[in-house]
């Protein structure tokens, strides 16, 4: 059985399909890359999977469940996380505050617990912990809008962490970053694998893409149109034309 | 102790900062603007009345009652609320005022365009400031424990970022509702001592400018804090008696108000990136930086 299991997923806007019968799967435990030019409909599938979009049609299996219908709040607690690649911390919130929002997945559907106290000392220790898994310890009282963009993409996958994820979603985490910065990230997404999560990566980067993916499924205009090892993929004739274009277009 | 008419002012206050304190909950905490919360005003004091002079029921078992039923009311009127957000939710809620306004005024049950006399005040109005600011103090521990909450978290995270904070694990739907329940849980208190304390209560009581007037107390004060809206209620609160000649212009001032601090201090007087408060942490920074140096 499958971790994840992506079955028949189609969504239409009006008309026009987004996602074509994607199917796919994710093992336990390994890094699935997801690339595609623009507008290949990788963001459009990580919003299905985290639940703020609905599919037209298709199933989503999550550890043997059905979950297309859940709400992201609910999908949130089965153990998926995602981060955004237009990155949407809590801005006016501190780092650990940030933290804590996600940290409250537990207390938030109990009537009394939700009523409790958020910044108890145990609260604030544990936000300091996940904080530290990212690197970001010493920024705990920094405003998240003042952070630059390589700390706010660590700040959401913190945020993301405190949920306790079983599955992560990362949605172009390098982009816009800087060398130093895009470095530390692969680090850590590495070190997270290592600590048992799973991974999905949608990233722009092909680089970056090869080195970290096991397995990766290429997109374009919403169908899929490949799937294999990385060094599968770099020599696909299907994924060149797709990304450069057909060889007799070229003059 | 006091003169009568400070006394009828004081009550008048204390029941505006209730007020004020209840919008900033569903408004600047939860970030769910609304311009109809003289409606749920409404709600709380038509409720406290009729379970008054048709129940016969006595102040302090109406009161829980009131509180409970204005909350159950806010929340399924928050239902169309759901849907809509910001400049949308605006418009809503301006209409569920009206709608409101409008049952009472022309639904025989309400009294009509009589209203609803003769409720029974069992307490002199020395008594009733005190019980009223008894009952301010109840709301404002009521807001300091619910902002130290899980659910304070809740609300201000939908405020900065709904998608953010539903992907956090939070119910977004569960907790907008929740916001106008604890709002117009709070709104039905000041219904049942407004009801109480004029005795007697009409629809024109709960306009649109009203629902204005309350928004722009705690625009005044700083939206989104405590302090904000007690300030705001009370400085909005005491305007209108040290300015009687102006009196009539009162919603034509409240409106330029609003386009003012608007244009020039958006977290009003009291925001935490206002000018006071800005001021304030800065003299504070600079007495205890020579200490901390020290040390």
């Amino acid at each position: 059985m499958a971790f994840l299991a992506v079955s028949s997923l189609t969504k239409e806007f009006f008309g026009l399909k987004a996602l074509d019968e994607v199917q796919f799967s994710v093992e336990q435990q390994e890094i699935l890359g997801i690339i595609g030019p623009n507008g290949a409909g990788k963001t459009t599938l990580f919003n299905i999977i985290s639940g703020l979009l609905r599919p037209t049609a298709g199933e989503i299996h999550f550890q043997g469940n059905p979950i297309q219908h859940l709400k992201p709040h609910q999908i949130a607690m089965e153990g998926i996380a995602r981060t955004f690649q237009i990155v949407r911390p809590f801005n006016d919130f501190t780092v650990l505050k940030n933290v804590l929002v996600a940290l409250g997945h537990r207390f938030y559907p109990g009537l009394l617990s939700s009523a409790t106290r958020f910044e108890k000392a145990s609260h604030l220790e544990e936000a300091s912990t996940i904080l530290a898994r990212v690197g970001m310890d010493a920024y705990r009282e920094s405003i998240a809008k003042n952070l630059p963009l390589g700390f706010k993409k660590q700040l959401e996958i913190a945020r993301a962490l405190a949920l306790d994820p079983t599955l992560l979603l990362l949605d172009e985490p390098m982009a816009g970053l800087q060398y130093e910065e895009a470095e530390r990230l692969g680090n850590l997404i590495r070190r997270l694998r290592e600590e048992g999560i799973t991974i999905i990566l949608i990233e722009h980067n092909m680089q970056v893409v090869m080195d970290l993916s096991k397995r990766i499924v290429v997109l374009d205009h919403g169908v899929k149109i490949a799937e294999g090892l990385p060094e599968e993929i770099r020599t696909n004739p299907t994924v060149i034309e797709a990304y450069i274009g057909r060889e007799e277009g070229v003059a | 102790m006091f003169g009568g008419y400070v006394i009828t002012v004081a009550i008048t206050i204390s029941i505006y900062t209730i007020l004020a304190i209840s919008l900033n909950i569903i408004t600047g905490y939860a970030g769910q603007i609304s311009l109809g919360h003289a409606a749920f005003w409404g709600i709380g004091a038509y409720c406290s009345a009729i379970l008054s002079t048709r129940l016969g029921l006595p102040f302090w078992i109406g009161l829980p009652l009131t509180i409970v039923i204005t909350a159950f009311i806010g929340s399924l009127l928050a239902i169309p609320c759901l849907r809509v957000r910001e400049d949308f939710l605006a418009i809503t809620t301006i209409g569920i005022n009206f709608v409101v306004q409008a049952v009472f005024l022309y639904v025989p049950f309400f009294g009509g365009a009589m209203g609803i006399g003769g409720i029974n005040c069992p307490y002199d109005t020395t008594l009733f400031f005190w019980i009223t600011l008894m009952f301010l103090l109840v709301c404002i521990g009521a807001d300091r424990w619910l902002v130290k909450s899980w659910i304070g978290l809740a609300l201000e995270s939908l405020r900065e970022d709904e998608t953010a904070a539903a992907i956090s694990g939070i119910d977004v739907v569960r907790f907008k509702v929740a916001a106008f329940a604890i709002g117009s849980g709070l709104t039905g208190l000041a219904g049942h001592l407004y009801a109480h304390f004029m005795t007697f209560i009409s629809a024109d009581d709960f306009s649109f400018p009203q629902s204005i007037a309350i928004l722009s107390m705690i625009v005044f004060g700083g939206i989104g804090t405590l302090r904000g809206a007690v300030l705001g209620a009370i400085i909005l609160g005491v305007a209108p008696e040290l300015f009687r000649p102006v009196l009539d212009y009162r919603t034509l001032i409240y409106g330029a108000l609003l386009i003012f601090m608007m244009r020039f201090q958006p977290d009003g007087i009291l925001g935490t990136e206002s000018l006071i408060p800005r001021i304030f942490r800065m003299f504070r920074q600079r007495t205890l930086a020579p200490l901390r140096s020290k040390g």
